[in-house]
């Protein structure tokens, strides 16, 4: 009786799904009216509502034009869209990232908005430094910029005062990759084992710690934008022989094999989760529940640990100063149009106003992201400081020389993602070398590119 | 499949001749038959036409192409076959799905037949029955969810208890070492209610008498089980070991929630790897080839398999 109640829930179920694929797969040109409407994608359901008020905004200038937005989740976005293009069914604009849309500009599928900016005379100098000219491919402009995001530490409040570490420590921090500097010495500091002796403590037991005062992030491809990418760069080390669009990778460069191996003695000494008894769930949720004390975190995730709901209570603090200064990566979205849109004229009105300052002050109100526009982005620093967040170590980061720097953008990004993560995870694991492990996966990368 | 095989319609010259002895209303009886034949099995052959037959024909022309998705496929000969001879990857996917397959069905038809005999010799409780069917109704992404919490090395409650006996922590999914024997594990507590409810049905079929003579004669429950249980039940258990291997093979859904191919490659199985190659790398035409390699290995092990357990034979008969 039972079974066959679950047996008919579990059909239902199966079918509720394939409905919903079905009407997934609709596309909607029903121009009834003279009305268009406008499929408009993008991955990050905390930002949903900002753009929605921007379509609101705009549909309300712009009688005869609907948008329709859709949120897919990072993880399945890329592959959604891919399976859209190829069966021509393609949202008309979606929010583009740049290490993705190479593979989209190769194969003909943006529409080129040069001659559009040109003819509107889009002014690309109000964007904040550099954001705009990443989406330029041979002469070519294939989004206009949306946001951007930088990295900054994020470390527990409470875990810090209580070993001592004071907020004004935290901001002139310095690593190297001989002893790890005054930012191997805090998050000693912060690392506690059971019986409540810090890292430092001559009887700290490693092997039963309670909080660990850093926690690494090792599923990070090919970049390590999350960790290691940051602290390589503050090392002098630069990935690729020019960006975007290099053609010779350099991960063999010893500065990134001290890098990594600073990691590794970081985790020996205790310090940092092994890798093999890490956990699934997100550093984030490991911060959150209080398993450690300070991570790198992206400008993106500022609202997950200013969430009033968390019972722990969380700041943010700039980057360490490396040998090379400081380096934090900037990254930027932007809009884009499909090469294929049955309606480019409306759908370049979209993307003209989700870069203008009427749509980016809407999403600087909400403080979920900064925007591209310098003046937007004063905005939403003043909406995070008026919800009473210190937002400041990632804003002074970008408005600072010298302390951004662009990751790379090549072809075959998604292939370099998984053979560079495996090489670093192996000698964070310990089963080979740096030098050795970094050299060897060089070589597979650059071969790609013959 | 086992439709059109089953039930050929007849041939257009050999059907006149025997209409020709019959009396002419027959004749045109036996014409109506072929019409209606057609009929009941258009729908069947229609969609094997299109969901089978026409997919795997274009799947094996992707796999002599170039082709990205987004551009039109170009002819490349047996290039992609020349490039996965070398590819380092494809071997280590199907070292680990081979590693994989061998940890689950070992498993999986080892618990699922001590279940099954428990279900037959001991208690013939429906709703026992239904619950054992329980995980198997659970959907994969959600199992692998909720395993991957419980297991988790840092919030989950199986780590607690491992610690709190001494034990320590272990990254179930996160350790290259643990992470393909945890997912192993994982499946099997997924499908052994079902594989041991078709190894029941399969034992129902076994004349009670057989039992009831052992009995008599002293044997206990072990000598029965291996010297009647097993051998009778050959046929069906050769069936469900085919069907597990396929499935088995194909392992997808809970790596693509849990690891996604990680640690270190360690669970990147060929299905998650042609995924990748298709979707992610937009190699859809090497992707095809890695796919009609994959579906060679599989016939040939069926094929081995069918032969080695005499499948289509039963002692019974």
């Amino acid at each position: 009786m039972s079974s066959k109640h679950l047996r008919l829930g579990a059909a239902l179920l199966c079918l509720s799904a394939t409905t919903t694929l079905v009407s997934c797969g609709n596309s909607d040109d029903d121009a009834a009216g003279g009305r268009t409407t406008l499929n408009y994608w993008l991955w990050d359901d905390k930002q949903m509502p900002a753009y929605q008020e921007c379509a609101t905004a705009f549909e309300k200038a712009n009688p005869d034009i609907t948008v329709k937005i859709t949120q897919t989740a990072w993880g399945q976005y890329w592959q959604n869209l891919t399976t859209q293009l190829t069966s021509g069914e393609a949202p008309d604009v979606w929010t583009d990232q740049a290490s993705y849309y190479p593979q989209f500009a190769t194969s003909n599928q943006l529409l080129d908005l040069q001659p559009l900016v040109d003819r509107d005379k889009v002014d690309l100098s109000a964007y904040q430094a550099g954001l705009a000219d990443i989406w330029v491919k041979d002469g070519k402009r294939y989004g206009l910029p949306k946001d951007w995001d930088t990295m900054a530490l994020t470390y527990n409040t409470a875990q810090l005062k209580k070993q001592g570490v004071d907020a004004a420590e935290l901001d002139k921090l310095t690593w190297n990759p001989t002893d790890g500097g005054t930012f191997e010495e805090t998050i000693a500091k912060a690392t506690v084992d059971t019986e409540g002796r810090n890292g430092l403590d001559p009887d700290f037991d490693k092997n039963h710690v309670k909080t660990y005062g850093f926690l690494a992030e090792w599923a990070d491809g090919s970049q390590g934008q999350n960790g290691w990418g940051d602290l390589a760069a503050a090392n002098g080390f630069t990935y690729v022989d020019k960006n975007p669009w290099g053609t010779h990778y350099t991960y063999d460069d010893p500065k990134l094999a001290e890098t990594i191996a600073w990691f590794k003695r970081l985790i020996d000494k205790g310090y940092a989760p092994r890798f093999d008894k890490q956990s699934s769930v997100a550093n984030s949720e490991l911060l959150i529940a209080g398993k450690g004390a300070m991570m790198v975190s992206g400008s993106w995730t500022i609202s997950t640990f200013t969430n009033p709901k968390n019972q722990q209570k969380f700041a943010f603090a700039p980057l360490p100063t490396g040998p090379n200064g400081r380096k934090s990566p900037i990254n930027g979205l932007s809009d884009a149009i499909w090469a294929g849109t049955k309606h480019p004229d409306q759908a370049w009105k979209w993307v003209k106003f989700l870069a203008s300052a009427n749509c980016q002050n809407l999403v600087a109100e909400r403080a979920v992201v900064f925007p591209a526009l310098k003046s937007a982005t004063r905005k939403a620093l003043a909406a995070h400081q008026a919800k009473g967040d210190d937002v400041t170590a990632f804003t002074d980061v970008a408005a600072a020389k010298g302390e951004t720097f662009q990751l790379p953008v090549t072809e075959h990004g998604t292939e370099i993602n998984p053979m560079v993560q495996d090489a670093i995870q192996s000698v964070i694991l310990g089963r080979d070398k740096p030098e050795a492990a970094l050299k060897s996966v060089n070589d597979k990368v650059n071969d790609l590119f013959k | 499949m086992g439709a059109d095989t089953a039930v050929a319609p007849p041939q257009k010259g050999a059907g006149s001749d025997p209409g020709k002895a019959r009396a002419p209303g027959g004749a045109r009886r036996s014409r109506d038959d072929r019409k209606a034949a057609w009929l009941f099995l258009a729908p069947a052959l229609i969609g094997f036409a299109l969901f089978y037959a026409y997919p795997t024909l274009r799947g094996i022309y992707y796999s002599f192409t170039d082709y990205n998705l987004l551009t039109d496929p170009v002819f490349t000969g047996a290039d992609n076959y020349h490039q996965l001879i070398g590819d380092e990857q494809f071997f280590n996917a199907l070292k680990v799905t081979g590693y994989y397959v061998v940890l689950n069905i070992g498993s999986q038809t080892v618990l699922g037949l001590l279940l099954a005999t428990l279900m037959h010799r001991l208690t013939r409780s429906v709703a026992l029955r239904a619950i054992l069917l329980v995980p198997w109704l659970v959907p994969n992404v959600t199992v692998g969810l909720l395993w991957m919490w419980m297991l988790d090395a840092n919030l989950g409650f199986v780590n607690h208890i491992l610690d709190a006996l001494g034990l320590g922590t272990t990254g179930f999914f996160t350790s290259p070492t643990w992470a393909m024997p945890t997912v192993a594990v994982v499946n099997t507590w997924a499908y052994t209610g079902y594989t041991a409810l078709l190894l029941y049905a399969g034992m129902l079929q076994i004349p009670h008498h057989l039992y009831e003579s052992a009995s008599l004669d002293g044997a206990g429950e072990w000598r029965m089980f291996t010297r009647i249980t097993l051998p009778l039940l050959r046929p069906v258990l050769a069936l469900v070991l085919v069907v597990s291997l396929i499935g088995s093979f194909q392992i997808f859904d809970t790596i693509a929630v849990t690891t996604k191919g990680g640690p270190i490659s360690s669970t990147r199985v060929i299905y998650f790897y042609i995924y990748e190659q298709a979707f992610t790398n937009f190699h859809m035409g090497y992707a095809s080839a890695v796919a009609v390699v994959l579906a060679v290995i599989l016939g040939v092990l069926t094929a081995v398999q069918m032969r080695l357990l005499r499948a289509s034979r039963s002692d019974l008969a």
